[in-house]
């Protein structure tokens, strides 16, 4: 493959993927697990067991409550100790079931393996939302939702995101080298629910060994051709819109879903999962996470069932080394993964790393003034112009920033990894997001108000 | 010699003009609107639904709106307003705005240290502010910067406090609070609890040592003045018949205080 | 927060910085009484550059050296005596006007000091010192800090306090003195130094005052209007020549050449100016346009017009274009944000300049081009804000509200 796909804009922080050779370790079974009811976008699962349950492996804990939910399964067998409240990895409150595991591990009957092949995609999207597969790239968008195409929209291409272009990440390369064939039947799979002839799986060429291996295992996959996309390092690749843009060259409209461009982005984690589900019948819940951090003293990659504590993953990735400390702790990679404060946290479907950064790792933001330099809009994949957009935000003029399309910002952080000025640039994004979407849900409102007072 | 010449030329013609325009062009405003407009607090907070003070005054001189809208003004100011404007007016009672938090630094606990905007509504953003109670003031601010008459304070302990001389009540800090601390009460009620956390007593007491515990000591003294709800371990004041100074004591954690 | 992990009782004291600078720099902290979280919170991203302004302004200091160490070596004690004074007035002044004004004092970023440094390089090197002080006034509580300090002001300080004493002692600000030349190359007899005018107007070595020479923008202007133009030019400013070329090199150099202290040597500004373009700290497009502009103008002038106009080459390397192109109008703060505003930009000032220096009054225009355009860089901003990524293209200016 000689042409190297890119996009606009980016940054290239350090790599520092450190543990892309550790193969992947399952993790022993731990006595406790708290489960989130809320691993995904959209509604909590609606619990389908009590406190003083008996519980297998496997075995549905929750079901969606809505369409846009998903189904939770139990990590292990055991009992449920209760149904109660978790902290999740953005500071809040989840709803969560805590398991009392009884050591056995017994799993609860699997569901039968479907031929792919000959199944019919109906059957296989349902099989897909029983296994309760969501996006496990950060996001965790329910799969099921995403493989159903949207009425008026028709999807022609698949792309599968193997970029993992966040630093210090590895979980996604290690499953690439170590499960290419579940990979590729789980992508299959979903090519053939979606209906589409054309696929792609994007690779940072940092994964050459990935990119070679997959190239190969799809060649002895006769059918369908599935075709290995080698593209340039540069943060943020694996953001949806910049995937698609560089494999595609078609712009996701602003406001719009990737099916507007006939796209539809899948996790690479998220096709392992299908492939499981699929081929063997196993519900997800267990996941490949990176741990790692200069103060561990082994990072590494682990399979983890969902509900395993941040401290237990610590503690297997050696724990600290000798003489360091963890000033920051993050639930994902260092460029969007969210802060956390506690090690109670749980490991989540979306949880693909956890980062533990030394005191003088820590960058500190300021809050001094814009320098004007314009290197956030040079980085800025989406072309805004986040400097002028930070000065207007923190002013409070959420119009002005709404004019100067503070919507259509992804949050990758490419302008605060580059401002000299050490301003917290995403987090003044996240702040007018969040209130122009109020202002924006709040006009829906009213608009859809009238007709109601008038019947 | 010439320059100072068409300089006082220039200056005088454009004099002139400013008059004629001003003479022929300019807006006759209403001696009475004006008034009234003095009499407003002139905070510009909208919370009497019109375009600032000078939009309430003229509505009001228009008699399309009635004196009392203003939550911020001056209970003198009022009668004096009523009577410029020949309507009568019900007195009513004033409110203050009270924030329902102990939880400073000396009896709060935070999670972590927090590196970011100084706003509580961008804080909360990041880890909900990363204080252990989840429910409890940030203190970095946003209130006091949304205040119009400056009377909100941020202790050095991160606690936002309302001086009540100042307040006048718009409820503006009410609006900006991400917490939803704030409430606008009766002025008469000389004491409240200051807590908004409605989990249980042990688990807030854990976070914070200014908690309302739910104990219910209060009720018991004055059950005709407070009340417990069910479910919430909360004790509430009953605003229309307010405790005096005194139920204070008895209150372990000093919640209920001034 | 239980955490099992056994260095978890030993906190992090000490070696972690504190937590939202402005709340811990508010909040006086009790004897040890409050116990601080080891973990810190943040918005992402968690990773972050090793620039800082601090390292960019350190950086202009070191690009700017060349510059200054051929205007002390031009000029000599007193260029040394007027950078000096420019640079610790300014820095001084800062440190003023933050405590004056209730702010962190932010000394330590050098933005102050590479706005004195600049600002006295504008100047000549006979300079009084309470010019020079009056300079840093208008530069730096003029020019910036009554807007708000670094990434507030509109206008470029240095310029700023530059143009104000242009305006109010124009006699102080326009006598060059003569620069030194090196003992080697005063038998070349240099063409720029032939051609100088012994009778301008401005007059040579008087009684009582230093020697003073004019800058060749000054008697090129000076010969046009006096209408000696065609004998004068022909010699300082021909197409060709053997000679001449030796002129612009010596130009280019700096010899024999009157002018502001840091502005004469092109070689040692273009040095500085490449050291920053390579360190991607100031973009190429601003310079290249910049000059490009004024050499398509001033040449087609040239062109249409020899025995009245110099021919561009001489236009690049006279003045302060060089020193404007590289330090002035690379201002991050009073430029465009985008690559192409700044491209505007730089075409806007290089016809300004261009303006100026053939049918101005001013022998000089690339303080005024600079700062006129600078006024325009929030209008720039917007006509160049462009489309976001998936946005449709729209026809014509789209201009955010």
């Amino acid at each position: 493959m000689s042409k190297i796909f890119h996009f606009y804009g980016g940054v290239h922080p350090q790599e520092a993927k450190v543990s892309r050779g550790t193969p992947i370790v399952d993790a022993p079974l731990y006595p406790l697990y708290t489960v989130p009811l809320s691993m995904h976008i959209g509604a909590p699962a609606k619990p389908l067991v009590k406190a003083g349950d008996t519980v297998l492996r496997g075995q549905p804990l929750g079901e969606p409550a809505s369409f846009v939910s998903s189904y939770i399964h139990s990590p292990t067998s055991g009992k449920v100790k209760s149904l109660g409240m978790c902290l999740g990895p953005a500071g809040t409150q989840l709803p969560c079931v805590v398991i009392e595991a009884d050591g056995e591990d017994k799993a609860t009957d699997p569901m039968p393996p479907l031929d792919w092949r000959n199944a019919s995609p109906e059957e296989l999207r349902n099989r897909v939302a029983q296994a309760g597969i969501v996006g496990m790239g950060g996001a965790a968008f329910p799969t099921p939702v995403k493989l159903s195409i949207p009425p008026g929209k028709s999807i022609d291409t698949l792309i599968i995101n193997g970029v993992e272009c966040e630093p210090c990440l590895t979980a996604d390369h290690r499953l690439m080298l170590e499960s290419p064939r579940i990979i590729l039947e789980g992508v299959a799979i979903a090519a053939r629910i979606l209906g589409v002839k054309k696929i792609y799986i994007g690779i940072e060429d940092n994964k050459p060994d990935a990119i070679e291996l997959l190239t190969r295992e799809a060649a002895a996959l006769a059918e369908p051709v599935i075709q290995v996309v080698p593209l340039h390092v540069r943060y943020p690749q694996g953001a949806e819109k910049q995937l698609i843009y560089a494999i595609t060259k078609r712009q996701v409209p602003s406001g719009g879903l990737p099916a507007d461009v006939h796209c539809v982005v899948q996790n690479i984690g998220s096709s392992h999962a299908i492939g499981e589900a699929v081929l063997k019948g196993i519900p997800l819940y267990q996941r490949v996470t990176t741990v790692t951090g200069s103060p561990l003293a082994s990072p590494g990659n682990w399979r983890f069932r969902v509900g395993t504590s941040y401290a237990e993953a610590l503690k297997l990735a050696g724990g600290l080394r000798e003489g360091a400390t963890i000033a920051k702790m993050i639930s994902g990679g260092p460029m969007m993964g969210m802060a956390v404060y506690s090690q109670e946290v749980p490991v989540m479907k979306n949880t693909s790393g956890i980062l533990v950064m030394a005191p003088e790792e820590v960058f500190q933001y300021t809050s001094k003034s814009c320098l004007r330099c314009g290197r956030c809009n040079d980085a800025c994949p989406m072309q805004l112009m986040p400097g002028i957009l930070s000065v207007q935000i923190e002013n409070e003029r959420f119009d002005d920033a709404q004019n100067w399309h503070v919507m259509d910002c992804i949050e990758c952080g490419c302008c605060a990894f580059i401002c000299p000025a050490g301003r917290p640039l995403v987090q003044h994004m996240r702040r007018a997001k969040s209130e122009v979407g109020a202002k924006l849900r709040a006009q829906k409102a009213q608009k859809a108000q009238p007709p109601k007072s008038e019947k | 010699m010439s320059t100072l010449f068409i300089i006082v030329l220039v200056g005088l013609i454009t004099g002139i003009a400013i008059a004629i325009i001003s003479r022929y062009f300019g807006v006759e405003a209403n001696p009475l609107e004006e008034e009234v407009k003095n009499l407003l607090p002139g905070a510009n907070c909208g919370g009497c639904g019109y375009a600032g003070c000078g939009g309430y005054a003229k509505a009001l001189v228009a008699k399309k709106a009635r004196p009392g809208a203003c939550a911020a003004q001056k209970a003198e100011d009022l009668q004096k307003m009523a009577a410029l404007l020949g309507a009568s007016v019900d007195t009513r009672e004033p409110k203050v705005a009270v924030v329902m938090c102990s939880g400073d630094d000396h009896h709060a606990t935070r999670q972590a240290q927090y590196n970011g905007i100084n706003n509580c509504r961008d804080a909360m953003i990041v880890a909900a502010g990363a204080k252990t109670c989840t429910f409890g003031c940030l203190g970095l601010g946003a209130c006091a910067r949304a205040c119009p008459f400056g009377a909100i304070e941020i202790t050095p302990y991160h606690l936002a406090t309302v001086h009540k001389d100042l307040c006048r009540g718009c409820g503006k800090c009410v609006q900006t609070c991400p917490k939803k601390l704030i409430r606008l009460v009766p002025k008469s009620a000389v004491i409240h609890v200051h807590c908004s956390n409605p989990l249980k007593g042990a688990v807030k007491f854990k976070a914070c040592k200014a908690a309302c515990i739910g104990c219910g000591k209060c009720v018991k003294a004055a059950p005709e003045n407070m009340r417990i709800d069910t479910g919430v371990a909360l004790a509430q004041i009953n605003y229309g018949n307010p405790p005096g100074e005194e139920l204070a004591a008895v209150c372990p954690t000093h919640a209920l205080r001034k | 927060m239980s955490d099992p992990t056994p260095d978890k009782s030993a906190p992090t004291q000490g070696a972690t910085p504190p937590a939202a600078p402005k709340a811990a720099t508010a909040a006086p902290q009790p004897q040890g009484a409050l116990p601080e979280p080891a973990l810190i919170v943040s918005s992402s991203p968690h990773f972050h550059t090793a620039a800082t302004v601090d390292s960019i302004m350190r950086w202009v200091l070191v690009a700017l050296a060349p510059a200054c160490l051929a205007g002390l070596y031009f000029f000599g004690w007193h260029a040394l005596r007027v950078l000096v004074i420019c640079t610790l007035g300014s820095m001084i002044l800062e440190g003023l006007c933050a405590r004056l004004m209730g702010r962190p004092n932010e000394l330590r970023d050098g933005s102050a000091a590479v706005t004195g440094l600049l600002l006295g390089m504008n100047l000549p090197s006979s300079t009084p010192w309470w010019i020079c002080l009056i300079g840093c006034f208008m530069a730096i509580v003029v020019g910036k800090m009554i807007f708000g300090g670094l990434g507030c002001n509109p206008f470029n300080p240095a310029l700023v306090g530059r143009v104000a004493l242009l305006l109010a002692f124009p006699a102080v600000l326009t006598s060059w003195p003569v620069p030194r030349t090196p003992d080697c190359l005063k038998e070349c007899g240099p063409a720029v130094a032939a051609v100088q005018p012994s009778t301008s107007a401005t007059g040579h070595a008087s009684p009582g005052k230093p020697a003073t020479t004019a800058t060749p923008l000054k008697w090129s202007k000076a010969c046009r209007e006096t209408q000696e133009a065609g004998q004068l030019l022909a010699q300082c400013a021909p197409s060709a020549g053997a000679c001449s070329l030796k002129g612009y090199w010596h130009m280019f150099l700096g010899l024999e050449k009157g002018g502001s202290l840091g502005e004469t040597c092109g070689l040692a500004i273009l040095a500085g100016g490449i050291l920053l373009i390579c360190l991607n700290i100031i973009r190429w497009h601003i310079p290249v346009f910049y000059l490009g502009t004024v050499t398509l103008i001033t040449g087609l002038a040239w062109l249409i017009h020899p025995e009245a106009y110099a021919n561009p080459l001489f236009h690049l390397l006279s003045g302060g274009l060089l020193l404007g192109a590289f330090f002035m109008a690379t201002d991050m703060v009073t430029t465009p944000l985008s690559r192409l505003g700044a491209i505007y930009f730089a075409v806007g000032c290089g016809i300004l300049t261009s303006c100026i220096r053939l049918w101005g009054s001013y022998p000089e225009g690339v303080s005024f081009s600079i700062l006129i355009m600078n006024a325009f860089t929030p209008l720039i901003d917007r006509m160049t804000a462009g489309k976001p990524f998936g946005m449709p293209k729209k026809k014509g200016l789209q201009m955010p509200a």
